[in-house]
């Protein structure tokens, strides 16, 4: 059994072997993934040692504390929030052994081809097609939309209809598509703020060996649910300190800039600021119910409550800053690999924050899943059920 | 002596949830709000349950969490108090445990009144500060007249004292006085909150008893029945939420269970939200408070500015999505609206803690 002993003595000994001031970047957190450290509850030889994932914690602060470098997280957010658990559960030992190293030190990026233009919400509608050849490769057709990173990704998670005749949750199967084939066609989608943070994906006759599927043919909407529910947790489980999120640098402009002040957006700001302290305490008691072992249904509003919260906030900056709330800071297309609220004014803050409560599921969606799942009232009434997806209206 | 975490801890310990089931047993067996017993009993001449009171505060020993063992306490802390307020709130019941237990002992802890604290914590005698229950800690209060030896005035909004037995005072001295009911007149006024009922008290040459400084046993006293009003007010809101919920999913019209219909879905997953927060801002509160911790002030300030408007919430969506049944006397829901709206002005309102704590994180008025 491993124990938080273990696990610094293993850290200290990758410190010795690989001292970070004198290693590479890249060849330490090869070493750090190949002895089990890198998320130490996944499988000994896939960069963990089977460990508590409440360990984790103990190894990044022994690291973080002798100026280890780190994998950058946030860069390659969708691989590891997303691709690498639904890899674990669903992949072959060879798709194990092939994609998560690479994936877990950034050296490749992955995106996540789910969402269509025909098919956000209702995700299972989707209609881009892989039909398989006699030799046993599937060849690929349709449109992604709203694909972040696609720009600077290596591999892509894929959900693709491979059987049109059956009812449309049962005849959809998942792959791992190589972003670098000729038949991927990625264009910028330039959005409110200005900039193309997000992507289309045009997918004409990609041909993927059945070496890429991942689970079985048609149990693609299974697997996607790993997929999705991991996405919800890597949102909801983060630790904020006190003013961390949008509340703080409209409490800043406040405190710097009295002349701004009046009565009403006094009242606004504080309320605001309650609301989002409240929002920052449910957050860490759902940690600490994660740490102690008893996860809560909370998550399910979390992401719900910081969509509001940040429109709502970055809204009120706006109006707080008068004459030049009228202004913007940039309006250049640009393609940033990330999203970066608090490098940029409000204004930036403002419109980038209405993507909040559509990305990752619409806060109506979520409100459905919350009232369902966790109040158990009945579920909308279904009418595309036993229908098969190529008699669906569209 | 208390230990400072830099981190709240927000969960319950197995202990607390013992002492959840235990309350929550008690309640059941002496006081359904959901039957029509609570209603009844607001209504007569004797609107407090002595009766519940007794088991809880003598029987349990919860009237002495507070307060040390060696004055007959249980040495226990906010944390496990603010427990047994989510079941009182709950059970939107009609006992002096917030008024008694917590506002008026800490007033006592305060001034270090040993004699009374064992007689509050044996629930031998009930005790109400006598400050109307829409005061915040820290802003002024109405104080009686101190002459020759005796009390006069008149103090109005006293909440609970119709059963209590012992008043603390605060006078124009700047002392608390620990004051025999028998020695005033108590008169019931006609409160909104028929659980948690005001008086007037007349103080006409009362004899009273010098406690100590009234202004930091009011404040700590005020502060703390603050922070701890919020767990009353997160059972309250867990109810109404529960049962409506539960009203739901059996009511039907068009054919079809109402909670099918997105449009309610909608709200009762908002109000879940809600209480999510609610939970969190107030267990962060009392735990703030049962450590000691610098942080108390802003976690109470926060929590009572948030607290308030969601309970109102739950209850008013509560009664609404009742439809006419909602309206009606016999369903105990308008209870817990009247007890949701009496709460949101009881220790300061919503606009009050925010005006404290508008100070206490530097966001200045203009």
């Amino acid at each position: 059994m491993t124990d938080a002993a273990d696990l610094r003595r293993r850290t200290a000994e990758l410190l010795a072997a690989y001292p970070p001031a004198t290693t590479d970047r890249l060849d330490f957190l090869r070493a750090r993934f190949d002895a089990g450290l890198a998320w130490v509850h996944y499988p000994e030889g896939l960069g963990g040692l089977g460990a508590p994932r409440s360990l984790q914690v103990v190894v990044d602060a022994d690291l973080e504390a002798e100026g280890a470098p780190d994998n950058d997280p946030r860069r390659i957010g969708i691989g590891l929030g997303m691709a690498a658990p639904t890899i674990l559960a669903y992949g072959t030992e060879e798709q194990k052994r092939r994609y998560l190293r690479p994936l877990w030190t950034g050296e490749e990026v992955w995106c996540q081809l789910f969402s269509e233009p025909g098919a956000g919400s209702d995700l299972a509608a989707l209609g881009t097609r892989a039909v398989r050849e006699s030799g046993g490769d599937w060849v690929v057709n349709g449109q992604k939309v709203w694909t972040s990173s696609a720009h600077v990704a290596r591999w892509a998670i894929l959900i693709a209809r491979t059987d049109p005749d059956v009812p449309k949750h049962r005849g959809i199967t998942y792959f791992i598509c190589d972003m670098t084939d000729p038949g991927v066609d990625v264009r910028p989608l330039r959005q409110v703020t200005g900039e193309a943070e997000f992507n289309e994906v045009f997918i004409t006759d990609v041909r993927l060996p059945d070496s890429r599927r991942l689970g079985g043919i048609g149990d693609g909407w299974k697997v996607a649910q790993t997929t999705l529910n991991n996405e919800r947790v890597a949102i909801g489980g983060m630790r904020l300190p006190r003013e961390g999120g949008m509340i703080g640098p409209v409490s800043r402009t406040w405190r710097e800039r009295p002349e701004l002040r009046t009565h009403d957006l006094h009242q606004r700001l504080l309320k605001l600021w309650v609301e989002a302290e409240a929002a920052r305490l449910t957050a860490e008691r759902l940690r600490q119910q994660l740490v102690a072992g008893q996860p809560g249904p909370e998550g399910a509003g979390m992401k719900l409550a910081f969509a509001r919260l940040n429109q709502e906030i970055s809204g009120l900056e706006v109006e707080l800053r008068g004459e030049e709330g009228l202004l913007y800071d940039d309006w250049t297309m640009r393609r940033p690999e990330l999203v970066d609220f608090v490098g940029r004014d409000a204004g930036y803050r403002y419109l980038r924050s209405k993507g909040n409560s559509i990305e990752g599921g619409t806060t109506e969606v979520l409100l459905n899943i919350v009232a369902e799942r966790v109040l158990g009232l009945p579920s909308e009434p279904r009418t595309d059920k036993d229908v098969a997806w190529k008699d669906l209206s569209r | 002596m208390t230990t400072q975490r830099t981190q709240p801890d927000l969960l319950y310990s197995e202990e607390e949830e013992a002492l959840r089931a235990a309350v929550r047993d008690l309640l059941a067996d002496h006081c359904d709000a959901a039957g029509v017993s609570v209603i009844a009993r607001v209504e007569s001449d004797a609107p407090h349950d002595i009766v519940t009171w007794k088991a809880l505060a003598g029987g349990m020993g919860l009237a002495g969490l507070l307060v040390p063992e060696e004055l007959d306490g249980q040495g226990a802390t906010h944390r496990e108090v603010a427990v047994v307020l989510e079941e009182l709130g709950r059970a939107v019941a009609p006992v002096p445990y917030l008024t008694s237990a917590v506002v008026a002992t800490e007033a006592l802890l305060e001034c270090g009144a040993d004699d009374l604290l064992s007689q509050l914590a044996s629930a031998t005698t009930i005790g109400a500060l006598a400050v109307s229950l829409s005061v915040t800690a820290g802003s002024a209060y109405k104080v009686v007249r101190y002459e020759g030896g005796a009390l006069h005035g008149e103090l109005t909004g006293i909440a609970d004292a119709a059963v209590a037995d012992v008043l603390l005072v605060p006078a124009d001295d700047g002392g608390l006085y620990a004051v025999d009911a028998s020695a005033v007149t108590v008169t019931p006024q006609v409160s909104l909150d028929l659980t948690r009922p005001l008086a007037k008290v007349v103080l006409d040459g009362a004899p009273g008893r010098l406690l100590g400084d009234a202004e930091p046993a009011v404040r700590r006293a005020l502060r703390s029945g603050a922070g701890l009003l919020a767990s009353e007010q997160l059972g309250l809101a867990e109810w109404t939420l529960t049962e409506t919920v539960r009203y739901l999913k059996e009511r039907k019209q068009f054919n079809r269970p109402v909670g099918g219909f997105q449009a309610l879905k909608h709200r009762l997953a908002q109000l879940w939200l809600e209480v999510v927060n609610l939970r969190a801002a107030a267990r962060n509160a009392a735990d703030r408070l049962a450590t000691g911790s610098d942080d108390a002030d802003l976690a109470v300030a926060v929590a009572q500015a948030f607290a308030a408007p969601v309970a109102v919430h739950t209850a008013e969506e509560a009664l609404q999505l009742h439809g006419g049944i909602g309206m009606t006397w016999e369903h105990p829901v308008h209870l817990y609206l009247k007890r949701a709206k009496a709460d949101s002005i009881a220790y300061g309102t919503a606009g009050a803690h925010r005006a404290a704590l508008a100070e206490l994180v530097d966001l200045q008025a203009p």
